[in-house]
């Protein structure tokens, strides 16, 4: 994912910026949606990476396409399936958990995108909870990246909703796709579709890199789950290793930026 | 628990949190601590997958292909590589290596 909304979010480039002649208005929106089909795209072609690994991991192609339809949000739809991997239905807790805690970041998502993409009509009447749930659904890093990075409200939410359909159209059909290939394989080891995961994730976790402090966290919380790897049923290593982002959060550790 | 209760469970978790997101009022997540704690949280358990996925065999540590397989990916992220080119070059790198040794 080489977009990192929360990064953008002490800016906000979005919020309350009204350009004044339609004509901007319009190549806002433009560009806009240009951005959200380029975003969207690319990324809902790695669905068939996930479709494959979750097939490879024990899953059947109803239940890879139920996780992309519902679950729809790409961090936590690899974490469970890793963990199941990992552990098997008997690390279900856990994986269960590692997904749920990968999805808190989406909360800040959609209380930042809430007044962009579903503000009131022009009554005043607040908007419907259908189009309010399907903005929630929708909510993720790419749509949430692309919405923060125009410059003007309307072109935000223009490009909020093209992303965010663009990717979800595209992810359950790739995902579809992936899921089959895998079903086809086989031997998932002899094709090396574990390294596949490991790769998956570290493509997860690289745009989020640039901080020190989150440099730090990402070492201190491998070798945290490496140690404990041997000790630990499968699955909690993963959750164990998150209390270093606690520590390390709560005390504002390693907080000074890497020089670049 | 079967694997339906398990994918039922977590989506229903996983959805609850985006809308909790648009329909609660914004307040605690939006301080300073709890969001840094939030953003490290991803990057924490992203990291631990990685060691996990990588050296983890059940509760094993095993040296293997995909070790060298990640090390490419890494380098590749370094230099943009899209990210469905790296799965695939890791998974072509490990199996390779299998299919060598």
């Amino acid at each position: 994912m080489a977009e990192r909304p929360d990064e953008l979010l002490p800016v906000g480039g979005a919020d309350g910026a009204e350009l004044t002649s339609a004509t901007d208005v319009a190549t806002a929106r433009r560009a806009a949606r240009r951005d959200g089909f380029a975003v969207g795209l690319a990324t809902a072609v790695y669905g068939i990476s996930f479709g494959a690994l979750a097939v490879a991991s024990g899953l059947d192609v109803w239940q890879t396409c139920f996780l992309s339809l519902v679950m729809f949000t790409g961090g936590s739809q690899f974490a469970l399936v890793g963990v199941l991997a990992s552990g098997g239905v008997a690390a279900g807790g856990s994986a269960i958990a590692t997904a749920a805690m990968l999805g808190i970041r989406n909360v800040i998502y959609g209380m930042r995108m809430k007044p962009l993409v579903t503000p009131p009509d022009a009554d005043g009447r607040p908007a419907s909870v259908w189009r309010r749930v399907a903005a929630a659904w929708i909510t993720i890093d790419e749509s949430t990246a692309v919405a923060l990075a125009q410059s003007d409200d309307r072109a935000a939410r223009t490009g909020f909703w093209v992303t965010g359909i663009v990717i979800f159209v595209g992810w359950n059909l790739t995902t579809l796709a992936g899921a089959l290939i895998g079903d086809a394989i086989g031997d998932t080891r002899a094709w090396g579709l574990d390294a596949a995961a490991a790769a998956a994730f570290l493509g997860l976790l690289w745009p989020r890199l640039k901080k020190f402090q989150a440099g730090a966290v990402a070492v201190g919380a491998a070798v945290v789950a490496t140690i404990t790897m041997p000790v630990l049923m499968p699955g909690l290593p993963v959750l164990v290793a998150a209390v270093v982002a606690v520590v390390v959060g709560w005390f504002d550790l390693f907080s000074r930026r890497r020089t670049e | 628990m079967t694997t339906w209760h398990i994918i039922l469970i977590a989506s229903a978790a996983t959805l609850a949190l985006k809308l909790a997101g648009h329909l609660v009022p914004a307040g605690f997540l939006e301080r300073e601590r709890p969001a840094r704690i939030a953003d490290l949280l991803t990057v924490a358990l992203l990291a631990a997958l990685i060691a996990v996925q990588t050296l983890g065999a059940g509760q094993d540590i095993v040296i293997d292909a995909r070790v060298p397989a990640v090390i490419v990916a890494a380098a590749l992220y370094a230099l943009r590589v899209p990210f469905v080119v790296v799965v695939i070059v890791a998974a072509a790198v490990a199996a390779g290596i299998r299919a060598f040794t």
